[in-house]
């Protein structure tokens, strides 16, 4: 089952590689979203069950972030393709082999990390996820783009290098136990792990992990990325990868626990927390790119899951349920940020007017998947920040609790402006002679992702809630 | 077995040496597969007797992709480019050397001081294993060719091999392939990354410093 | 009496390392070349001619050939060759060999200014100041011997460098002779440095600061200059050919590693470019963190 999990997007993308037919590709893409997602409900409620000696399992964490990425990505294949058969529909067949190709091998190597058990496959997973994406954010092949890949590729590259020696770090402290990787031996022998190196190996982990999830001061390649590649892939690395490099931080954070160190690191972790939502805060506001104000609100919401865990306890839970909020509504987001980009071909939010007018359904997602993913109920988000707000408040952080809903409030009054501000208004005479059509395509994903976050907010599914639980428990909440 | 491990060692510390008080890419790429080859060779300063096969194979990719593939790549890059030396480097070559003695005693000091488990088969390992790495930190940040950067990051990788190598990280020997893979596909996907910028912007000469369209 | 062989090695041998590093830069370029003794009938030939003294110059000009081959010879006295005993040795006698070439370059120097060019005086200078950082690596690694050693005279240092102390400390040892063969070039005046052969006058050193001697004056400078390269060649000999082994096998292993390292300095001269001026620092910078180098790994 974990096998098929891994090998279907797998062997599908290097499939993808080779055909040179559009409609073969892009119902590869498709069907192998819907069998990827069909897999991973399947998995939901069974046992957890290992493969590889160990080194795979589907733990509670694992089930949720592999849940996550497998639901973003089903929506972002059906709106790829119709993304592909629109505007990039001139694009050669070669071309789209390779974009295809890498965003199914994105998707094995992001399955790889919700599932790999061993801290070193975990790197290695880790690493490749950057490698398979980096092609993804060069699809339009501009010069700009180019340069977000670049810098993409190098500070993740090397931040991820320090991880590799966090990892070694955590084979030292593990020599009692023979130096294993294995996250269940680590966690068994939590009690014979020699602290200073664990201590260490947090260390590397939380600045090597914690560039690839974007963490300030870590944060610097995120806008550039984000913005610069197409909408579906924003999408993904937004809503899927952040998390999932994130899950790398969190397996230390279980192997701290057990031996003993679970408070250790939790101020490193409130503090990146904080200090990505001001860097974010600072600018949300008066930014003019309405890409990058998505990407920049991506680490102030990464801010919010360190501020979560670092917080323990209730904290660790929001956080997890903040995690889906933010997948859900950044995605829904950056996949309307394509939609707008496409009628209006820009990206400065001053040129963009009326996009309610213009695009009707775009423009109604617009605004609510802003008030969706900034919390104002009833959303998801809104539950989750006041679960990470409360355990601020409860475990005695009052001032971090006082910091975190105001800077929340910054960034709500900072987006606020921009998103009201592109929805109302007239559009430009020119594009509103051109009538352009939406493709049902491109909002049904958005409209499902929308109906998930607001649905979030007032009815959380017993299964949901129990795998949070199990979730947080095993991450040491 | 000692004297060739130290040897090795030296020899490593010599090519970071060289790499930071040079100008010349030629000299980087070089000096970075010397590193790659003596590095390759560490694998076998382990126990004595004839070595496991696994030891035998890894050292053998190890020689050939950094001994070899890369340096090939990476030539090949800068005929294309048709950069040849580091031109007006953030840190000058000097200083860099400079920095570069002053980061090996901090390396030798911090070495001296972590308390390592087990049996370590030369004081020499962990700091040339973080001189290394503060060596490809200082080649990113200090340089603005794009290339020198690559290398930087190589070499980065080398020194964490090397502290791999130092503890006897049990990393399974599927980990430690996958982990050259890695690097592997990494470095083919930087170089292919580096023939389009010096396709799309011709008057770059693979200075970073001049990729500054997307700021705040 | 023995330790009269060393010195009386140097004296009948030195010119020849010169003739053979002459010769493989011939072998490079292509050329026939001179004979191996050349220096010898150079030698004969300045001697057998007169001397031509400019009007302003004094007594200065006149004494730094002869002070500066005095210099050399006595340091000579403290050079232990093939493991054997030098003629002289005292505790710190290290020391005082390193301030007999000082000396040398002192008297050279003040012969040069003394002629009042302001073409030697650039000699002059430069000579100085790049001599000024090659006394930090060459102390430092003398005194990283010493420390390994532990032994203060020249005699006890590179006669304690044996086979044991190779495989215990190799890798210094290696660092150490590497470092001290840069200063031995630079010293010298040899490529990567100084061209003994250049007279383009803008990039001379060592060449433009003797411009004026001549006859009988140039002869002492010349056999001066090649006893030099002859001592510091033999403590880089000295670190490289193991001690210990009897007078029969130590000397002639030595002038054989010394004719090994004319023909090293032969094929680095052939092969490698002459560094702009402003690049020399760095050179000796690089030999200076070799010596680093060799301290840190000698100093576990």
């Amino acid at each position: 089952m974990l096998n098929a999990l891994l090998l279907v997007p797998a062997i599908t993308g290097l499939l993808a590689f080779l055909v040179r037919w559009k409609p073969v590709l892009h119902a590869l893409l498709l069907a192998t979203a819907v069998s990827h997602a069909g897999l991973t409900v399947r998995l939901w409620g069974g046992p957890a069950v290992a493969d590889w000696g160990g080194w795979l399992q589907l733990d509670p964490a694992g089930m949720l972030f592999l849940s996550i990425t497998s639901l973003l990505f089903l929506a972002a294949a059906i709106y790829g393709v119709s993304y592909l058969r629109g505007e990039c529909r001139l694009y050669p067949a070669g071309h789209q082999a390779v974009f295809v190709g890498c965003l199914l091998v994105f998707l094995a190597t992001m399955t790889l990390v919700c599932l790999s058990q061993h801290l070193g496959l975990l790197w290695v997973a880790i690493e490749a996820t950057t490698l398979a994406s980096a092609p993804l954010i060069y699809f339009h092949r501009s010069s700009r783009s180019l340069e977000a890949t670049w810098k993409y590729l190098v500070i993740c590259s090397v931040g991820i290098a320090l991880a590799l020696l966090g990892t070694f770090f955590l084979s030292i402290a593990a020599n009692p136990i023979e130096g294993t990787l294995i996250l269940a031996d680590l966690v068994a022998g939590g009690g014979v792990l020699l602290a200073p190196w664990l201590k260490m190996a947090f260390v590397f982990f939380l600045v090597g992990y914690g560039t690839k999830v974007g963490l300030a001061p870590l944060h610097t390649w995120l806008p550039d990325a984000h913005s610069e590649a197409p909408a579906m892939v924003s999408c993904l690395l937004s809503g899927a990868l952040l998390n999932n490099a994130f899950l790398g931080i969190l397996r230390l954070r279980q192997v701290c626990g057990a031996a003993g160190l679970a408070t250790f690191g939790q101020g490193s972790l409130i503090g990146m927390g904080l200090l990505s939502m001001t860097v974010a805060a600072v600018f949300i506001v008066g930014q003019t790119d309405f890409k990058r104000l998505l990407a920049y609100s991506s680490v102030e919401h990464m801010g919010i899951l360190a501020l979560g865990f670092g917080l323990g306890g209730l904290g660790t839970v929001g956080a997890l349920f903040h995690a889906i909020n933010h997948s859900l509504g950044k995605g829904l987001l950056f996949l309307t940020a394509g939609n707008i980009l496409e009628g209006y071909h820009t990206k400065t939010i001053a040129e963009v007017r009326g996009v309610r007018r213009l695009l009707p359904a775009s423009g109604l997602l617009w605004v609510l998947g802003f008030l969706a993913l900034t919390g104002a109920p009833p959303s998801g988000a809104f539950l989750s920040e006041l679960m990470v707000a409360g355990a601020a408040f409860q475990n005695g952080h009052p001032f971090v609790g006082l910091a975190f809903l105001g800077l929340l409030t910054v960034v709500f009054v900072g987006m606020a402006r921009p998103f009201l501000e592109m929805a109302g208004g007239e559009p430009p005479a020119e594009l509103a002679a051109k009538k352009p059509v939406e493709s049902g395509l491109r909002v049904l994903p958005v409209g499902l992702l929308w109906l998930g976050i607001v649905t979030l907010g007032w009815y959380v599914p017993p299964a949901l809630q129990h795998l949070l639980r199990q979730a947080a428990a095993l991450l040491g909440g | 077995m000692n004297m060739v491990l130290e040897a090795l060692l030296v020899f490593i510390v010599l090519t970071n040496l060289l790499m930071l008080g040079s100008s010349r890419l030629g000299v980087y790429i070089r000096a970075g597969a010397m590193q790659g080859v003596g590095l390759s060779f560490l694998f076998f300063t382990g126990e004595a007797g004839w070595p496991h096969s696994h030891i035998v194979l890894l050292a053998l990719v190890t020689m050939v992709v950094k001994g070899l593939v890369f340096p090939s790549l990476l030539f090949r890059t800068i005929r294309q480019a048709g950069v040849r030396r580091e031109m007006e480097p953030y840190v000058g070559f000097t200083a860099s050397l400079l920095a570069g003695v002053a980061a090996w005693g901090f390396a030798l000091w911090v070495g001296g001081r972590l308390p390592l488990p087990g049996v370590i088969r030369s004081d020499l390992l962990v700091p040339t294993a973080m001189f290394t790495i503060f060596t490809g930190l200082f080649l990113i940040v200090a340089r603005r060719n794009a290339i020198t950067q690559v290398l930087g990051y190589l070499v980065i990788e080398n020194g964490v091999f090397t502290f791999g190598v130092a503890v006897e990280a049990a990393t399974p020997f599927l980990v430690e392939m996958g982990i050259l893979l890695d690097i592997f596909v990494g470095v083919f996907v930087m170089v292919i990354t580096l023939f389009q910028i010096n396709r799309e912007i011709e008057e770059i000469h693979m200075d970073t410093s001049k990729l500054a369209a997307l700021k705040d | 009496m023995a330790g009269l062989v060393p010195i009386l090695l140097a004296l009948l041998l030195a010119p020849l390392l010169l003739g053979v590093i002459n010769r493989t830069k011939a072998f490079f370029a292509g050329r026939q070349g001179a004979p191996v003794w050349q220096p010898y009938h150079d030698l004969r030939r300045l001697l057998g001619k007169g001397a031509v003294y400019s009007r302003t110059t004094t007594w200065v000009f006149v004494a730094g050939p002869v002070v500066g081959l005095a210099s050399v010879l006595a340091a000579l006295s403290l050079l232990p060759l093939g493991g054997q005993p030098a003629f002289l040795s005292f505790t710190g006698d290290l020391v005082l060999m390193v301030c007999l070439l000082g000396l040398m370059r002192f008297v050279t120097v003040l012969a040069a200014l003394d002629t009042g060019s302001s073409f030697e005086g650039m000699g002059a200078s430069r000579e100085v100041t790049f001599s000024a950082l090659a006394e930090p690596p060459l102390f430092l690694a003398l005194a990283i011997l010493a420390r390994k050693t532990g032994s203060l005279s020249l005699t006890g240092i590179l006669g304690a460098i044996d086979h044991g102390l190779w495989l215990q400390a190799g890798p210094m040892l290696l660092l150490v002779a590497t470092a001290l063969f840069v200063i031995f070039l630079a010293e010298n005046a040899r490529i990567p440095v100084d061209d003994p052969n250049t007279h383009l006058e803008l990039t001379m050193i060592h060449e433009v600061m003797v411009l004026d001697h001549s006859g009988p004056d140039f002869a002492m400078i010349l056999y001066g200059a090649a006893l030099k390269l002859w001592l510091l060649g033999a403590l880089v000999v000295g670190i490289l050919v193991p001690a210990g082994s009897p007078w029969y096998v130590g000397w002639p292993a030595a002038v054989g590693g010394l004719v090994l390292v004319a023909v090293l300095t032969g094929v680095v001269e052939s092969t490698i470019a002459r560094l702009r001026m402003h690049k020399v620092p760095q050179l000796l910078v690089g030999s200076l963190i070799l010596a680093l180098l060799a301290m840190v790994l000698g100093a576990r």
